[in-house]
């Protein structure tokens, strides 16, 4: 991969004065993303705040061509553009010649909810597209509403957490194994803090043909609760607490790409955001322990699948990226 | 060459599909329109055409790969029916106000619940106000050139509006039909190569397509719809000439039948209309001079035109193969008697609803209502504005 002096000097596509929030962790991830592809792309973006930020008419903050249809349709759409694509340079009608690389960026409500009949269609008809999922674990946009994606105990404006409620009351969807489950050459999680990791894997994925897919955390200081400028030291928190694991599904095998030097209390993630603060007044305790029991149970899984994946035979994965930084 | 034909109007529409070879199809399957889709997948399995059939898990999403596939750059087309029109019902707002010319291909049916299959409008009446222009075919011939012209209308550069043409489910979706089809040839040369606007795969010039537009601009992008919208009235009419000087058969906004000296007139769209001009045979067999305005277009709704149709008559009912429950009337009515009212002295107007879910109307159904008219205008007494022909009440 480039370095990251040569990164630092391609041309933004994602251009500054949009209005996202300061410390918004999804305009750290689309720039990572598009800055690791070195193709031409062309980019469906689900509603939400990525999308009503960037391109409110008359302007546009999208340097590349971009559409945005409706919120759950994010992967069919960018599967009809894909398909335009390739009849198009089959037919010779192309205006422009070359590798065009698809991406499909959407939240987490977007991908793990009200667009995951979209996604699986997509997967499962083998288009070959990008799809991202800036994961910021709540339906943002419209004011920290829950999705399938907050974790146990979280406080949401819908499952808020009250004197009969400790928040949301189920732990959130594994979308990346339902994904990875689907058998497209590539699935990963990825967080913003890491970049190397992240472009790599943006890198993997773009050279497979077909589906491929990214999970992105992308902390929201707004529905976190936390401060603008610790967006990035949150993210770093998720991994080293083990709350948001580090790993790739590459034709099927599980690889983990980063593993924390040392593994941190689970209860320090809690305690680093205001949506967990209810949890450590008294009361919670048997709350803590199962978030606590489940982050053990995912890192046992995922190793599991790892040794399996290693035992099982092929190459030890791609030999790129993926080391921590 | 020019050939005469038995085809169903869904093996019809598929073959209008297949002559015009769109870039992209997305499609889902569904009663009755099912088979306009499977027919096509055999004519790309057989290499008779170059498409790429993008088959959804769902209509909202086959119509959402359309508008991305529309926005790429390209023809697209699509085929639904029922609840799937009503599933597509989002994207729909979507593809008119992104200005794509996306052909949808409609063969119309009932909608749940309870759950029925057959024929009626309901479906595209649920989508009248969507932006999509509105196409209505009496007969399989009809379903095949309004394919045909469908393509000319949508992708006319004054009109840039999808087009839902519609056919009635099973009576015309399913009946074998003696017609006639145009060489593949010929129907390349009418509907003429794609012209893309602002494609997203024009890397050079890249665009957004689908912003966020608030308070300040959100009307003006409506407005400009509805001016698109309007200038379509023109052209509808332009292409229906232009195919009638190629292939002998011209279309307009509506078609007429014996209105000229007519007293009463007698509206409905599609297949129905059919009864309606055997029933104004037999009702000036018997000395009631009776006409038939059947409107091939709702939207734009050609009120200018229906008022110069019309306004001479003395009483008309309007059959509406739908219904809106709780309103005055069905759509067709609303819109026949909205169109009239501010005449020096207008018709009589009635609505009847008739043949939901697919039950059959016949002649002396027709025949009754166009006696109770008539009857009405001899006693002075109205009949009922609203009311239902052949159901259990």
């Amino acid at each position: 991969m480039a370095s990251l002096r040569e990164i630092s000097e391609r041309p933004d596509r994602l251009s500054p004065g949009h209005r996202l929030c300061a410390g918004c962790g999804a305009s750290i991830v689309v720039r990572q993303v598009l800055l690791a592809c070195e193709e031409p792309v062309v980019v469906a973006n689900a509603t939400g705040c990525l999308e009503v930020a960037t391109t409110l008419y008359p302007y546009t903050a999208w340097r590349v061509p971009w559409i945005h249809s409706a919120f759950e349709n994010t992967a069919a759409t960018i599967s009809g553009v894909e398909a335009m694509y390739r009849v198009l340079r089959r037919k010779g009608r192309l205006p422009h010649n070359g590798p065009v690389k698809f991406l499909a960026f959407a939240g987490d409500g977007g991908t793990y909810d009200i667009g995951l009949q979209a996604l699986s269609g997509a997967l499962e008809r083998g288009h070959s597209f990008l799809y991202v999922c800036y994961n910021n674990e709540a339906y943002m946009n419209t004011g920290i509403q829950r999705s399938s994606a907050t974790p146990l105990g979280a406080h949401t404006t819908t499952a808020p957490a009250g004197r009969a409620s400790p928040g949301k009351l189920q732990p959130r969807k594994d979308l990346t194994a339902i994904v990875a489950a689907h058998r497209i050459p590539y699935a990963a999680q990825a967080s913003v803090h890491l970049w190397h990791d992240l472009m790599g894997k943006v890198r993997r994925a773009l050279a497979a043909e077909g589906p491929t897919f990214l999970n992105v955390l992308a902390p929201c200081p707004r529905g976190w609760r936390h401060a603008t400028s610790e967006t990035i030291d949150i993210a770093r928190l998720a991994v080293e607490c083990g709350v948001w694991p580090i790993y790739e599904v590459a034709e099927g095998r599980l690889r983990i790409t980063h593993r924390p030097r040392t593994r941190r209390p689970v209860t320090e993630w809690l305690a680093s955001q205001g949506r967990f603060a209810h949890l450590l007044e008294p009361g919670h305790e048997a709350l803590i322990e199962q978030i606590e029991r489940e982050v053990e149970a995912e890192w046992e899984r995922l190793q599991r699948l790892e040794r399996l994946g290693a035992e099982t035979g092929g190459s030890n994965g791609p030999d790129r990226g993926g080391t921590a930084h | 060459m020019t050939q005469t034909v038995a085809l169903t109007g869904n093996t019809a529409v598929a073959l209008a599909m297949q002559q015009i070879e769109p870039d992209v199809v997305a499609a889902y399957p569904i009663t009755p329109s099912t088979e306009i889709m499977q027919s096509f997948a055999t004519y790309i399995a057989n290499g008779e055409v170059d498409s790429e059939l993008v088959l959804a898990e769902s209509e909202h999403s086959a119509l959402s790969a359309c508008v991305g596939a529309a926005a790429a750059g390209g023809r697209v087309m699509t085929a639904t029916s029922s609840q799937g029109l009503a599933l597509m019902w989002e994207v729909l707002y979507i593809a008119a106000g992104l200005r794509l010319p996306i052909v949808i291909s409609v063969a119309n049916r009932a909608l749940s619940a309870p759950l029925n299959i057959h024929g009626d409008h309901s479906d595209m009446m649920g989508a009248r106000d969507s932006g999509c222009i509105q196409l209505y075919a009496e007969t399989a011939q009809e379903a095949y050139d309004n394919t045909l012209q469908a393509v000319r209308i949508a992708e006319h550069p004054e009109v840039r509006l999808p087009v839902l043409s519609g056919m009635d489910g099973f009576i015309i979706s399913h009946s074998i039909e003696r017609m006639v089809v145009e060489d593949r040839e010929a129907v390349r040369g009418f509907v003429g190569p794609y012209v893309p606007h602002h494609p997203l795969l024009d890397l050079a010039h890249p665009v957004s397509y689908g912003p966020l537009a608030l308070p300040d601009t959100y009307m003006e992008h409506r407005r400009q719809l509805v001016e698109a919208m309007r200038r379509a009235e023109r052209v509808i009419e332009a292409v229906g000439t232009e195919f009638g000087a190629r292939f002998g058969r011209t279309y307009g906004l509506t078609e007429a039948y014996r209105l000229e000296d007519a007293e009463f007139g007698l509206i409905a769209l599609s297949s129905a209309a059919g009864t309606c001009r055997v029933a104004a045979d037999e009702l000036r067999a018997r000395g009631m001079r009776v006409g038939v305005l059947r409107p091939r277009v709702l939207r734009p709704f050609p009120h200018a035109r229906l008022r110069d149709a019309l306004g001479h008559l003395r009483a008309i009912a309007v059959l509406d193969r739908a219904d809106s429950p709780g309103g005055f009337g069905a759509p067709v009515f609303t819109e026949v008697r909205s169109a009239l009212y501010g005449l020096p002295s207008p018709p009589l107007v009635i609505g009847r609803v008739f043949g939901l879910g697919g039950r059959d109307l016949l002649v002396e159904h027709v025949t009754e209502v166009a006696e109770a008219l008539e009857k009405a205008l001899e006693t002075g007494e109205p009949p009922e504005p609203v009311d239902y022909l052949a159901v259990r009440e």
